[in-house]
């Protein structure tokens, strides 16, 4: 179970606190009834699922009750840094990227089988 | 004109835990759940009577009237003594939402020197001495429902929850005060 | 006597403190604080089980959580009944009942055993090769046969009348594992003040102290000096010491799941006791003190009953004070085992002889077994064994060939060296790294804010585990923010350091592909099975272990995994490294579902949710029925009545007269501030700056790509104060989807959003007499019809209480709801029934209120809708807003399958035979003659017997519906075809006069 800092309580609290909402940065765009089918699409649809650094959005839902954004790894659950909605993304290009293989297999190792 | 509807609170009659945890229901109190952004914050501590506090998990009390920090825009008052929070609140002119929440809410009382082991029994809040101080109040969850925990006294908790969870929340403070116990 | 095998003067045990069970209905003698398989052992049994797969004779292996064989059923009563129980870890209470598994008739003859003769046919991958044809056959014959005659304990059938608790709990340092090094680091982090839990897997602190009597600590015994030592810790104010509790599992975050075991060893517990504590910790930091397991040889016929680990022959003289044997044999790769040999010669036992796999084993111990005239065969091994149901002789040959010399022995010790418990470490995601000097799997990369220390950290050496620990201990301390306290220091001595250690087969394991040596006791699994999956193409050690199930049992391959590893690695002729180890996955050992339940048992397994009319409707003879987690009155049955009955009177009621019906459980949001309405604008498809206070209006809420989420009315009480329902099961969702986009898109709004469900009781009152009954309850609110018309609201009193009054209808009569505060509920909604009854109104429940809306074709979200269908599709085009500039919702509406012709639409069905009532979730089609694949056009969303129009009436969703008005369409089922003609949705007062009455 996740231990989540939120910026609004200023401690780390339970993930049965939260409740998780999706990727965070993704505006709705002010002049939504005009955009395109292909702008809606990217704006409701579409996702990166990146393995290793996603940006991402939490609610303290049985704490504050605020909405917040979090710097997440995919792959080693580690969180990064959070903070307040509305705050910049904040730039973490110096983070390190995961390199973790989630299963070592032979064909990993090695290359194919004979 | 009919009489007087008669009031009937959710867990009328209950009581259990154990000697180093009594549970038990707390009296009727008047709620308010308050919401104002910074600049309103002094106003109405002024019509309160209290100061409204401003860091996550604290409180403010004063001759049994409470005010609770849930939120960075969000307390929850609670007076004891039943006084007319919503009347209070319409004076202010400063800019707030006060919406009455008296009987939505209904309190348990966990008291003696197991009671945090018998909330720690479904809360996964750290209740100890220097992170959850007498004073301390935050919403949280107890097993499958949301609480408000509030710290009133060295071994005084008071528990808020939703009228219709409260029997839920009664049973399993009762279970974690007799584990707790033990 | 506690059994002929207890040697007096040995152990720990008080003699004068028996205790008595059975074991396969033959009742033993045995001492307070004896496991099972203590017990067993000193009354000279070794035969306790049988193997998973050849019914192979079994007897007790280890003296700890790794056994694999010694699986036993243990009783208090026909209820308190577990399968498969370790014996070295089940302590004894008197009266208890012990059985062995997986034989019949008999232990000592199990016809089962039929199979190790058959076992050629039962080599590794079997399973997967044997049963493929034909394909039914597996679940009707093979399957049931195979969990018969292979598989472990039976299940037990009653209920469990115990009782579990948990407990949330957080330190700064959480140590798993008070052996030496478990309990050094626990000094040191309490010392300097950090909140320390301690906990452990045994009755009592020690770990390898239990066995090791040569270890000193500060001049003290070590397991004296173990237990002052907790002694010391326990009184500490900052620390809890758990003994019996097992860290299972190592979760993100430094989260760790602790089972405790509570009454367990208990011959009486007292009812209050849970039988087993689940303690979900947080720690700051987390010392693994895990130690490490001993791992058995692997040679031919290595499982008899007899043959067990040197540490544990170790543990059950010095511990328990009982001889595993008379005449003991050893085969060992490592010096630990020469001193359970020099243990038990001590203690009067005859030692056969030593076998030691390598031609140099350690000066020091090959000294001592000299002193003490010990036969040492270095260079030799133990290729077979024999004995039925206990071994009776070691077949001992020279390495690299020669005669083999059968040396008779009445059990025989064995040690390949050990194996580091790195399980928790590898859940917590750490990396283990392969020392290839000492040949094992350490601790490598660390993914979480913990730290090995001892054994399981690959630390040899007494002092060095301490000093390792004790610094572990402080520095966790320290980075917690601790200051206190002074340096620990203490001094360690043991008799001897030990070297050697081996992976995989010795001599004895052979290449015979009959031979069996056994590297996973449990699961059947020897060497040659693992060579062969090699053979068949398993090249990755995944592989190997699923086509094999070596490591898979519910051991999870404690003993096995390395050896099965070194088998590996030897045949692909790899190095270990590079063929990897398997993961380890929680729990390190089994954890029962009670401990994982805890307290979410009978009522408290879910929130029964009560409205403040519940006991007046109980005790009015209302069945409930669940909507989420609240108890809805769903009819009131008369005496005599069935549903069907009920429903009929209470619709004809509520048409006639009037009813009064509970609708506390709507969903209710005050949204309070300045920009109220404009917010509303947002979230609904309506227009709400438009609606006056005073008045409601019935809203849409959509998702953003178009699709219905919620309903409900919703009433303004000021400019700046609205009162929103929703849907009972919509509540939260809602809340959280307003909040969201009100933090999160709109956040320069003024306005906040307070949940107000349980704020109010709702009592509805509806039909033609509905005023007559409130008028005289009401103060300060005129409600004439001119005065208070369909969809209004207005604030005073009723009964004398605060309520916040409504004009509105979801049945189409004349109707209000009354809010009240929700402690008046039951008070309020008395008055009004003191009313109505007279009158002849009635009290209607949910069914009742779903056949009066789709009377009149109000849809309800979630039975009408299912998150594919848009207002227009619903037929509620006249609620979305064509003036408003922006809503949620508003561009998913326009996206082209969205406004494709020939989309699902909300429609009226009518069967051609107004007796007939569809089913609920039936299929529509245009051609009941058409082969299959029929194409289907839609489906039934709602169907009901409507007693006010004297027929069934249905509402679907089907394709192109609106133009398919006064169509004949058919609903095929199982028995016949219904034919149904499309028609409007309205079937009872379609001008809408009655809601004005």
């Amino acid at each position: 179970m996740l231990l989540i800092y939120c910026p609004y309580c200023e401690e780390e609290r339970s993930e049965l606190e939260f409740r998780h909402g999706g990727d965070a940065h993704i505006a709705r765009p002010t002049n939504i009834a005009d955009i395109t089918d292909e702008e809606f699409q990217d704006y409701f649809f579409l996702r990166d699922n990146p393995k290793g650094l996603i940006f991402e959005r939490w609610r303290h839902i049985h704490g504050c009750g605020r909405f917040f954004n979090a710097a997440r790894d995919t792959v080693s659950d580690k969180f990064v840094m959070s903070y307040k909605a509305g705050e910049p993304k904040p730039n973490l290009s110096g983070e390190p990227t995961a390199t973790e293989k989630t299963v070592e297999t032979y064909e990993a190792t090695e290359g194919t089988a004979k | 004109m009919a009489d007087q509807a008669l009031r009937k609170a959710p867990l009328a009659g209950r009581h259990g835990g154990s000697a180093g945890a009594r549970v038990t229901p707390a009296a009727a109190a008047t709620r308010l759940s308050l919401r104002a952004g910074e600049d309103a914050i002094g106003t109405l501590s002024l019509a309160f009577g209290l100061e409204l506090p401003r860091r996550p998990k604290t409180s403010a009390s004063v001759s049994g009237r409470h005010a609770l920090w849930l939120g960075p825009d969000e307390w929850l008052l609670i007076d004891e003594n039943g006084t007319d929070l919503m009347g209070i609140a319409s004076g202010v002119s400063a800019l707030h939402s006060a919406t009455d929440v008296s009987h939505r809410n209904t309190a348990i009382l966990v008291s003696g020197p197991d009671a945090a082991g018998a909330i720690a029994s479904a809360c996964p809040l750290d209740l100890g001495n220097t992170i959850f101080p007498v004073g301390a109040a935050a919403r949280t969850v107890l097993g499958k429902i949301e609480i408000v925990l509030f710290r009133s006294g060295e071994e005084d908790y008071r528990v808020e929850c939703w009228r219709s969870f409260s029997p839920y929340a009664f049973g399993l403070l009762a279970e974690g005060a007799e584990d707790a116990g033990l | 006597m506690s059994g002929a095998n207890r040697i007096a003067g040995q152990g720990r045990l008080t003699p004068a403190r028996t205790a008595r069970f059975t074991f396969d209905g033959k009742t033993f003698d045995a001492l307070e604080g004896d496991t099972v398989a203590s017990a067993l052992l000193a009354n000279g049994v070794h035969l306790v089980g049988r193997s998973f797969k050849y019914h192979r004779p079994r007897g007790i292996l280890s003296a700890g959580p790794e056994e694999p064989n010694a699986l036993i059923d243990v009783s208090r009563d026909a209820a308190r009944r577990q399968p498969n129980v370790r014996a070295p870890v089940q302590e004894v209470f008197d009266g208890m009942k012990v059985s062995s598994q997986n034989r019949w008739p008999s232990l000592a003859f199990d016809v089962g055993g039929v199979n190790n003769l058959l076992s050629p046919f039962f080599a590794a991958g079997f399973y997967y090769k044997t049963f493929m044809w034909p394909k039914a056959a597996w679940e009707k014959v093979y399957e049931p046969f195979i969990r018969r005659a292979a598989g472990l304990g039976v299940a037990p059938t009653e209920e469990d009348p115990d009782h579990y608790a948990n407990r949330y709990a957080h330190c700064d340092v959480l140590i798993a594992g008070a052996g030496v090094a478990g309990l050094s680091a626990a000094l040191a982090a309490a010392e300097a003040g950090a909140r320390v839990i301690l906990c452990d897997e045994q009755p009592e602190v020690g770990g390898a102290l239990h066995f090791d009597t040569s270890v000193k600590i500060d001049g003290q015994n070590g397991y004296d000096w173990a237990q002052a030592t907790a002694a010391r810790l326990e009184a500490m104010e900052n620390v809890t010491i758990l003994t019996r509790t097992t860290a299972f599992g190592y979760y993100n975050h430094n989260f760790v799941g602790l089972v405790e075991r509570v009454t367990d060893h208990l011959a009486r517990p007292d009812k209050t006791l849970p039988r087993e504590r689940l303690w979900q910790v947080r720690a700051k930091r987390v010392i693994l003190a895990t130690g490490s397991i001993e791992r058995h040889m692997v040679f031919a016929n290595n499982d008899r009953p007899g043959i067990m680990l040197a540490s544990a022959a170790r543990t059950y003289l010095n511990h328990f004070g009982v001889a595993v044997g008379r005449k003991v044999g050893v085969y060992t790769a490592n010096d630990s085992a020469y001193e359970a040999a020099f243990d038990l010669k001590r203690a009067g036992v005859t030692i056969a002889a030593i076998v030691d796999n390598r031609e140099k084993p350690g000066e020091a111990v090959l000294a001592e077994a000299r002193k003490l005239g010990i036969e040492v065969l270095t260079g030799h091994s133990v290729v077979d064994t024999k004995g039925k149901l206990r071994v009776s002789s070691m077949s001992v040959v020279r390495n690299g060939g020669g005669s083999a010399r059968a040396i008779p022995v009445d059990a025989l010790l064995m040690s390949a060296g050990w194996t580091p418990s790195v399980h928790l470490f590898s859940q917590s995601r750490g990396k283990v790294a392969y020392d290839a000097a000492s040949g094992r799997f350490l601790p490598g990369t660390y993914a979480q804010d913990c730290l090995s220390v001892g054994s399981c950290n690959g630390t040899d050496g007494l002092q060095a585990t301490i000093e390792e620990s004790l610094a572990a201990g402080e520095l966790m301390a320290r980075a917690t923010g601790n200051e206190g306290g002074g340096k620990v220091e203490l001094r360690g001595e043991n008799a001897f350091e030990w070297t050697g250690g081996m992976a995989g087969t010795g001599e004895g394991a052979g290449i015979d592909t009959t031979v069996k040596a056994f590297v996973d006791f449990q699961n059947d699994v020897c060497a040659k099975d693992i060579r062969l999956a090699v053979r068949e193409g398993m090249h990755s050690i995944e592989h190997i272990k699923r086509f094999t199930t070596n490591g898979m049992a519910t051991d999870q391959g404690k003993l096995s995994n390395i050896h099965g590893l070194a088998i590996a690695s030897e045949v692909l002729n790899r190095e270990i490294p590079k063929i990897g180890l398997t993961t380890f996955r929680a729990p390190y050992t089994p954890v029962t579902f009670g401990a994982l339940i805890s307290h979410s048992r009978g009522e408290l397994f879910d929130p029964a949710r009560k409205t403040p009319m519940h006991a007046w409707e109980e005790a009015h003879g209302a069945v409930f029925e669940d909507v989420g987690n609240w108890k809805r009155a769903w009819y009131y049955p008369r005496s005599g009545e069935t549903m069907h009955d009920a429903v009929n009177r209470e619709c004809r009621t509520v048409r006639n007269v009037a009813g009064l019906f509970d609708a506390s459980t709507l969903g209710k949001i005050e949204v309070v501030g300045p920009d109220a309405a404009e917010f509303l604008n947002l979230m609904y498809t309506n227009a709400w700056d438009t609606l006056k206070p005073g008045r409601c209006r019935y809203g849409i809420m959509l998702r953003e790509d178009g699709f219905v989420y919620d309903d409900g009315v919703v009433g303004r009480l000021a400019e700046d104060r609205f009162h929103v329902t929703t849907t009972t099961g919509g509540a939260p969702r809602v809340m959280h989807h307003m909040e969201d986009y009100l933090q999160t898109e709109f956040p320069h709004l003024k306005v906040w959003l307070t949940s107000t469900t349980e704020q109010w009781a709702v009592i509805a009152v509806q039909g033609p007499k509905a005023r007559e009954i409130l008028e005289p309850l009401v103060e300060g609110i005129d409600i004439s019809n001119e005065a208070f018309p369909h969809m209004s609201v207005r604030e005073g009193k009723i009964c004398g209480v605060p309520t916040r009054l409504f004009r509105m209808s979801f049945t189409g009569e004349a109707g209000y709801e009354v809010n009240v505060p929700a402690d008046y509920g039951e008070a309020v909604w008395q008055a009004i029934w003191a009313r109505a009854e007279p009158l002849g109104a009635c009290a209607y429940g949910t069914e009742t209120m779903h056949v009066l809306r789709a009377e009149k074709g109000y849809i309800i979200v979630g039975q009408d809708t299912d998150g594919t269908v848009t207002p227009h599709d619903a037929s509620l085009s006249w609620a979305v807003s064509k003036k408003k500039a922006d809503f949620v919702g508003i561009r998913g509406l326009k996206r082209p399958d969205l406004v494709k012709e020939g989309r699902k639409q909300l429609v009226g069905l009518l069967t051609k035979d107004p007796k007939v009532v569809l089913e609920e979730g039936a299929q529509i089609v245009a051609d009941p003659n058409e082969p299959k694949p029929m194409k289907m056009l839609g489906h039934v969303t709602s169907s009901y017997w409507s007693e006010n129009c004297g027929r069934s009436i249905a509402m679907a969703l089907v394709a192109g519906g609106q133009a398919r008005m006064g169509q004949t369409l058919y609903v095929p089922m199982p028995d016949r075809t219904i034919a149904v003609e499309v028609s409007d949705m309205v079937f009872i007062d379609k001008e809408g006069g009655r809601l004005n009455g």
